[in-house]
């Protein structure tokens, strides 16, 4: 079967099942839609399905991106838009079959949006809410739209045309393609793609390689895992264009083994693209061959580097090389190899398929196309989005991210994980590309982006940064092994109260030194985190070395509770839930805490009751509490005294 | 832990009770061709199998691939998928991501550890649950997040701690060995 006809199949059963009298149920499953637990809605939908004996498909698609409504699906009636719902129950699954399905009701009141031809009275266009409406869709095209695990739904949305363009061209003009589109990588470093399949292309040698970076290790970052859940072809389309321009045969991808529905569905798409002879010997006829080995990662943060990750393939322990030579000129077993990450095949791809021109229309001038983040931590929607290059970080935040939830402000957005920094507040009308990003200390990185609010520490979270890239440091070289260790030392001291007068500039120099003389990638951008916090938050730094206070009041060492004589009531809940028995006192008596038992764990300042608010937490300050429990009754007449006197 | 011979204490973990513990070991070992670049494949393997990887596995492993034993022992302690010591039926994961850690983990993380009396890379003592903290499980959405035998446990309170530690003891939710 020639790919033409596989095209005509494809699109064939495709229409068949959109024109389908029976109704079908989309249902997001990738991990977060599982972990959300899509699997309990999916059996409660079959079993109510089969208890009313109603014929509907359903359909496994990845994730939409719309994380924070998990688990979520996309109901098509025929004739009619399609309506998604969201925060799914078994109940509310139960209520949709009986209210839409078999009556005909929308249920506007539990509706999140809905999309194709038609309107429905109540329910807004799903891309007309904020948290889609800045969204451009490119590498994320098809997930959440198609099933991953069936490959005829990907030929269907335009699947391998972009692969079969580029057999119809030289590879020389599928790289300038490339470059036209002014793709650059979306692993972080940011390195135009075009050029260097260009280096790789150019390199002498017959044997030649293709890496698909899928260690995504950054803490806080799941845009590839996404993407190879929602739409695995996409990234192998990618990959067997990227093959054809540099004249490689075979290809890997590393992927870590934290990610295993990622794995099954490369395995499941891989085999599909064997059947369909997609990969293999000559490809479309055209005479190029290519095969795909898929290699987990055995859990070191290192090897998302290129040359560590080249070690991890070839099996030694992972640790990067001095470059150059770079991997163009020799990289895996020493032949041209050419590596770009999960979201650059991704877009590869969709830039094939619609021409350089096409990708390079949206985005700034230096930073073309769209790029993908992972929206998480304290913000209200979080999820995975696709936006044009250059929008402006206020818009991530507040529009599609919906701000920051309980009243609180915003304090900084943590871009590019571990390697990259803190942006804080007063610049969140910065454009996001890649130059913006560097000025401010930051990086782009891979794509993950969490908010952070008012009661987060910056020394605590650059503590935290430091751990990790601490603990992950393979080792091989000085200024990383020491460098991070040393800055987690005295990030230690500064959290736990024995910050001295001058750590600041000591953690700078150090930052700076690390940065300059680390062999690899993660000791190069292992320090960002201290410069930015440093830099933009220093305040809090001199709050911790010179008051031995923490602002946020967050690090443990610094706080303390206390409970307010005037205010307890004597309950005794806080005394029960303590968990160090660090509180005594008694039925109305005022309660007390002990502050050399009590294990800062806020435990008494959750339970207590919110009419009374009788516990604090401070830093820095103290507070005067009697020595030991009194009637409650007491302490009201002795505030009665107290104000009456200062009345007079 | 006391130092049973590797076969003996395997002996409860391995799936086909008939199977002596080198017999498994040669029958995984069967499945490749000794190249170099298949050692952190076969770590895998034997991870996956035994639940560690036990100091006769590096030997055999060094000799299938014709490398020295402190080559593999390298591999084997450099990635944190490997352990060489016999883990627990149930392994508790609990991320500490970025997303995770600014909306509660370590509390979450003090809580597992408080129920099951252990701290991360430690197993109780009945070999029934295993901890340990992951850097991130891709899960930043719907943080804080625990992972309990490859099952995903979101938007965890720490109420739901004790819950999920149940479940496990109660259930055959077990660790496919």
């Amino acid at each position: 079967m020639d790919f033409r006809q596989i095209q005509s199949n494809a699109a064939s059963q495709w229409v068949a099942m959109q024109s389908s009298q029976k109704p079908r149920i989309l249902m997001g499953m990738g991990t977060c839609g599982i972990a959300a637990g899509a699997e309990d809605i999916v059996e409660a939908l079959n079993e109510r399905l089969a208890r009313g004996d109603i014929q509907a498909d359903i359909i496994r698609v990845g994730c939409i991106g719309l994380c924070y409504a998990e688990p979520l699906i996309e109901v098509i009636k025929p004739g009619k838009p399609s309506i998604f719902y969201g925060n799914l129950t078994p109940e509310l699954i139960s209520e949709i079959v009986e209210d839409y399905l078999i009556a005909d009701n929308p249920r506007p009141d539990l509706a999140l949006g809905i999309r194709g031809e038609g309107a429905l009275e109540g329910i807004p266009r799903l891309f007309d809410l904020p948290v889609l409406k800045p969204q451009v869709r490119i590498s994320l095209r098809n997930c959440g739209n198609i099933d991953p695990e069936n490959i005829n739904h990907y030929i269907a949305n335009g699947g391998y045309e972009g692969l079969a363009k580029a057999l119809t061209m030289n590879p020389q003009e599928v790289i300038d393609e490339v470059k036209k589109s002014g793709l650059r990588g979306r692993g972080g470093a940011g390195f135009s793609t075009g050029v260097k399949w260009q280096f790789c292309h150019d390199a002498p040698g017959n044997t030649k390689y293709v890496i698909c970076n899928a260690d995504e290790g950054d803490p806080g970052a799941f845009m590839d895992r996404a993407l190879l859940e929602g739409d695995p072809h996409a990234v192998l389309e990618g990959m067997l264009i990227g093959a054809y321009a540099i004249g490689a045969r075979e290809g890997y991808i590393y992927i870590r083994a934290e990610y295993p529905l990622a794995i099954q569905r490369l395995m499941v798409a891989i085999r599909q693209m064997e059947e369909y002879r997609l990969l293999g010997d000559n490809i479309m006829g055209s005479g190029f061959s290519f095969h795909i080995k898929i290699k987990e990662g055995a859990g070191a943060f290192v090897c998302g580097e290129e040359t560590a990750l080249m070690a991890s393939i070839e099996g030694s322990r992972g640790m990067p090389r001095s470059r150059p030579p770079f991997p163009a000129q020799s990289g895996l077993w020493g032949k041209p190899t050419n590596i770009n990450n999960v979201e650059t095949w991704g877009n590869v791809s969709a830039i094939l398929q619609k021409g350089g021109e096409w990708y390079a229309s949206y985005g700034t001038e230096r930073s073309k196309g769209t790029k993908n983040f992972s929206l998480a931590g304290q913000v209200v929607r979080t999820g995975l989005i696709e936006v044009p290059m250059g929008i402006a970080l206020r818009e991530i935040v507040y529009d599609i991210g919906g701000g920051i939830p309980g009243n609180k402000s915003l304090k900084a957005v943590q871009t590019g994980g571990p390697s990259g920094g803190f942006i804080p507040a007063s610049l969140i009308d910065l454009p996001v590309d890649y130059e913006s990003l560097t000025q401010t200390g930051s990086i782009m990185g891979s794509g993950g982006m969490v908010v952070i609010d008012e009661d987060t520490c910056m020394v605590e979270m650059t503590r935290f940064f430091l751990t990790f890239t601490q603990a992950e440091s393979c080792g091989k070289c000085i200024p990383c092994r020491w460098g991070t260790k040393q800055m987690l030392d005295i990030l230690e001291d500064i959290t736990n109260g024995k910050g001295r007068p001058g750590d600041i500039e000591l953690l700078q120099e150090l930052a700076e030194s690390v940065k300059d003389n680390s062999l690899c990638g993660l000791g190069q951008t292992a320090p960002n985190p201290v410069l930015t916090s440093t830099r933009y938050f220093r305040d809090e730094y001199e709050a911790h070395i010179n008051e031995k206070r923490c602002p946020a009041l967050a690090c443990t060492e610094l706080i303390s509770y206390y409970i307010l004589p005037d205010k307890c009531q004597g309950c005794g809940i806080c005394l029960r839930e303590c968990l160090s028995e660090a509180i005594s006192g008694g039925k109305r008596m005022v309660h007390i805490i002990d502050q050399s038992r009590c294990i800062k764990c806020g435990t008494c300042l959750d339970v207590c009751p919110t009419r009374f608010s009788a516990v604090v937490k401070v830093s820095g300050e103290e507070v005067i509490v009697p020595g030991e429990p009194v009637p409650v009754a007491a302490m009201k007449a002795s505030a009665v005294a107290s104000s009456r006197s200062s009345n007079e | 832990m006391a130092n049973p011979s590797a076969a003996q204490d395997t002996q409860v973990l391995l799936p086909k009770k008939e199977a002596t513990f080198e017999e498994r070991l040669n029958e995984i070992l069967s499945s490749y061709h000794g190249d170099e670049s298949e050692l952190i494949p076969i770590l895998q393997r034997v991870q996956h199998v035994f639940g560690y990887v036990p100091e006769l596995a590096i030997k055999k492993i060094a000799k299938f691939l014709h490398l020295p034993e402190v080559t593999v022992y390298g591999a084997a302690t450099f990635y944190a998928q490997f352990k060489l010591v016999p883990t627990g039926r149930n392994i508790i994961r609990v991320c500490r991501g970025t997303a995770c850690h600014v909306r509660g983990g370590a509390k979450i993380l003090n809580e597992v550890e408080k129920q099951l009396g252990i701290g991360p890379g430690e197993t109780t003592p009945d070999l029934e649950y295993t901890l340990e903290t992951v850097a991130c499980i891709g899960c930043c959405a719907l943080s804080p997040a625990v992972v309990v035998n490859n099952k995903v446990h979101a938007r965890m309170v720490i109420p739901k701690v004790k819950d999920i530690l149940n479940a496990t003891g109660n259930s055959s939710e077990l660790r496919d060995v």
